[in-house]
């Protein structure tokens, strides 16, 4: 029995979104299992469907025969009126059932843009959207993911936050949920047992006050044994850990329709504008021979044509070669396709790609994020001018004719020169193909270079959290000094520019460092008609300014103001290993453009040594 | 080796359509270890093609698609191992061989047979029962396809080789070749018009039973399944 009817499924686009039944998906006897969990991504079908720790969780928690893990999307805009209209709840792809019969809603909240629609998820399941409203019969609403990093804007919205990898203390949580149901104890007692447990945030039993200047003043407990910080958990062994053997296998394409390979966690960079190289501290490899038998069973599990690496800078994962030779030898026995993303341009990458894709179609990426080296320096991103001519030099030699260039504009500090930088560099390496191939070895054509920017939005527990970001008047007058340096170049023909919005990076601003005090404002924006935020057809920043404006936020003092070195932050309770005093050290050093070194290079002490693993402790 | 491949459709996968139909049998013949021919280049795919495209939201008894294999097992393997790796309501019916120099099944459709049930399973409405008889019993039955740019009259009756109307079930053999295919709900469609009723083709069920080829001549045809085409192995 589908939850939707025919005459709806009928009606919709892509109605396979919501009907479950996928390859892969589990369905078990509800009445054989102690709890049903909720495994929500706030955003369309095939956006969650990509995501690879909604799959390693579903996988998991199925994997406990007392446990019945289901998915729950966001339904699309056409079919939202819809449910409202007929007041159908939301429901599990996999019973069809609403979501309220549920004992956990567990969403995964993976970028800011994303709050509007959680709002959306949990009004069509019949949950009230503040935690304090829920009654007892309610689902626990459970956040995850690296907005929980600083979950304040949302915080009045989920019973608990899961912080850190959820590998590790879901079984803990359901063996406390189950000894809560048979005890009877109210849903509050097993907050705090949860609370407890350590990893957990439950903002409900946490008070904020504030200074008058609108800083915050102190965060405390209000109930005593509590935790006041709250240290992420941290998969210790990732060659021992759960990871899903046979991957729910979409019937409709989805952004990821391909078996996935988590090859590490962690960056060892220390770029200074990346969140994600500081809250997935320390670097963890996994086993390349475990590597080779998951990628064998996935595939055979799944039946996809694609297989891909996944960490963020795949080239630094030490037994790349080993790996890549043995799939490149594995995927052609079997037909399947291999897509290396994020690799850094040099001899060994250049010989695998030409191996693995067709030269004529694919693209050489860079990522520079910044137009001159005293800029690259400031962000500690450690890719010389030389690097990337060399990269492309060799990548030209070899009949790659298209190159793709990532940059970020509104930096720290940023100058006129660092953004005209952009298009000389992008002409350098045009002058580079030109002087590399002889006009007669044209025969895949001249060089064509995109650039492409995107504005830089300052990220809790990272060197940039006290930096102030640019305002939307200053991001368009800066994509509009770099469209001109683009066009004042030698070949300015073979270069294309892009830029992106400026509206949303402002929104993405004000959540990504905000306060408890937003939520009204988020609540409001939803009322309004705000959802998916993260597409722009459907982004109203005139409902967003709107909401704010009536809700009485300040929009400069979350996005453009500097903040005190001293400045207590909404996140401070949280621990993502690497220490505040680390993290000011390096803001220090960014503003004098001096260099930190990798990981791999030296240890710089950043705190998250503690955890007892990783390249901390096993430098090559 | 080419073989043709007879599968049903049934229940909540209705709503996957037909290019999703095929990427599911793609990753399907993987899942399976069906050693599937590829074409060559940087990007092989599977040799692979499908008799019709079946509607979203139609069901089927009789859907086929050709493939080639490199060596194989025999028929009954082939079916089993398809069979284990399908979904709820994907089932392989029949597997058979095709002998050289047969038409691939696409370039093969003469007709195809459908029945079409009402979804809120009640039997049809008493005044299109009754104008039945005289309804098909008429020279032509004219419809207008509104195309891009104009109206078109096209007349059904000569594209209808069987059909009948019982109160709870309409079944019908007509036309699937790529110059004279029409559509069961057509037919209908044409009936409630001329029994003066509303239609409204969201309300009704259509199954393809089987397909056809014409083994005989335009004169006179001979309609076998095309599976009926191969012999198994
Ligand atoms: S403690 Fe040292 S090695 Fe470990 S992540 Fe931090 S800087 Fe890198």
């Amino acid at each position: 029995m589908l939850a939707l009817s025919d005459e709806i499924l009928m009606s919709v686009d892509k109605p396979a979104r919501y009907i479950g039944n996928e390859i892969n998906s589990v369905v078990k006897d509800k009445d054989k299992v102690d709890i049903r969990i909720g495994m929500c991504f706030p955003d369309v079908y095939e956006i969650g469907m990509s995501h690879l720790g909604l799959q390693i969780l579903y996988s998991m928690f199925n994997s406990y025969d007392d446990v019945w893990c289901e998915r729950v999307f966001s339904p699309w805009t056409d079919l939202d009126p819809i449910m409202r209209k007929q007041s159908i709840p939301l429901f599990g792809l996999e019973s069809q059932e609403p979501v309220k019969n549920m004992d956990f809603l567990a969403i995964t909240i993976q970028y800011e843009m994303c709050y509007t629609n959680i709002l959306q998820v949990l009004e069509l399941s019949k949950i009230p959207f503040n935690a304090c409203d829920r009654a007892e019969d309610d689902p626990i609403v459970v956040g995850g993911g690296p907005c929980t990093y600083n979950p304040e804007p949302i915080a009045q919205f989920f019973d608990f936050f899961y912080i850190g990898e959820g590998e590790t203390k879901y079984r803990d949580i359901f063996d406390l949920y189950k000894k809560h149901k048979a005890e009877g104890t109210s849903r509050r007692d097993f907050l705090i047992e949860v609370a407890k447990l350590g990893g957990m945030y439950v903002p409900s039993l946490y008070d904020v006050s504030y200074n008058d200047d609108g800083t915050i003043k102190s965060f405390t407990a209000n109930v005593p044994g509590i935790p006041t910080h709250i240290e992420k958990e941290i998969v210790k062994d990732l060659s021992n850990t759960h990871y899903p053997d046979a991957p729910v296998v979409p019937f409709i394409k989805v952004t990821q329709d391909r078996v996935v390979l988590e090859i590490q966690r962690g960056c060892i960079r220390g770029c200074r504008f990346c969140q994600a190289g500081q809250l997935y501290r320390p670097v963890r490899e996994r086993d390349v021979e475990w590597l080779k038998k998951q990628a064998i069973k996935m595939l055979a599990a799944t039946g996809h044509e694609e297989i891909s690496l996944s960490s963020l800078s795949s080239s630094d994962y030490s037994e790349l070669e080993e790996l890549v030779n043995f799939l490149i030898a594995e995927c052609r026995r079997r037909s399947i396709n291999i897509s290396l993303p994020s690799l850094r341009i040099d001899n060994f990458s250049v010989d695998v790609m030409g191996k693995v894709q067709d030269v004529k179609k694919s693209s050489l990426t860079f990522a520079p994020e910044a137009g001159t080296q005293r800029m690259r320096n400031v962000i500690n991103k450690g890719l010389t001018e030389e690097d990337i001519l060399n990269g492309a030099r060799l990548a030209f030699a070899n009949g790659w004719t298209r190159v793709k260039l990532y940059f970020m504009l509104g930096l720290p500090g940023e100058t006129k020169e660092d953004i005209e930088g952009i298009g000389i560099l992008a002409d350098k390496i045009a002058r580079e193909f030109f002087d590399t191939v002889p006009k007669e070895e044209r025969k895949n054509g001249p060089v064509q270079i995109v650039a492409s920017t995107s504005f830089f939005i300052p990220k809790p527990f990272t060197p940039f959290q006290w930096a102030p970001q640019a305002t939307k008047e200053d991001f368009i007058e800066k994509a509009y000094i770099c469209r001109s340096s683009v066009m004042a170049q030698l070949n300015q023909k073979r270069i294309k520019y892009n830029w992106h919005e400026t509206d949303v990076s402002v929104l993405e601003g004000i959540m990504a460092r905000g306060d408890r005090r937003l939520a009204p404002a988020i609540l409001e924006a939803y009322k309004k008609g705000c959802l998916y935020d993260a597409w722009s057809d459907t982004y109203r920043h005139d409902l967003w300014l709107e909401a704010f404006d009536e809700c009485g936020i300040d929009i400069p003092f979350y996005t453009t103001r500097e903040r005190d070195l001293d400045e207590i932050f909404p996140w401070d309770f949280l621990d993502c290993g690497v220490s505040k005093e680390y993290l000011k050290k390096e803001w220090l050093r960014s503003k004098e453009g001096v260099v930190t070194p990798n990981c791999e290079q030296n240890c710089n002490g950043c705190g998250a040594a503690k955890f007892g693993v990783g390249i901390c402790f096993n430098r090559k | 080796m080419k073989v043709r491949i007879k599968f049903s459709k049934h229940g909540p996968v209705k709503y996957i359509g037909h290019l999703d139909i095929l990427r599911y049998f793609q990753k399907s013949m993987r899942r399976a270890e069906v050693d599937i021919a590829y074409s060559t280049g940087f990007s092989p795919h599977q040799i692979m093609s499908f008799a019709q495209p079946l509607g979203v939201g139609m069901e089927s008894d009789g859907d086929y698609l050709d493939i080639e294999l490199k060596t194989h097992n025999g028929a009954k393997d082939l079916i089993d191992r398809l069979n284990s790796v399908m979904v709820p309501g994907m089932r392989i019916e029949n597997a058979v061989e095709l002998p050289d120099g047969v038409k691939n099944a696409m370039a093969s459709i003469a007709a195809a047979s459908y029945t079409v049930t009402l979804k809120n399973g009640q039997d049809y409405p008493e005044e299109v029962v009754s104008k039945w008889d005289e309804f098909i019993a008429s020279k032509s039955i004219i419809i207008t396809k509104e195309t891009k740019k104009n109206t078109l009259e096209v007349d059904l009756k000569p594209h209808i080789y069987e059909a009948s109307l019982k109160n709870d079930i309409f079944e019908c053999l007509v036309d699937a070749s790529s110059a004279g295919n029409i559509k069961s709900t057509q037919i209908l469609e044409a009936l409630y018009n001329y029994a003066g009723i509303e239609f409204n083709k969201i309300d009704f069920q259509v199954t393809r039973i089987d397909t056809f080829t014409n083994e005989g001549t335009e004169e006179k045809p001979k309609l076998i399944p095309l599976d009926a085409m191969g012999v198994t192995f």
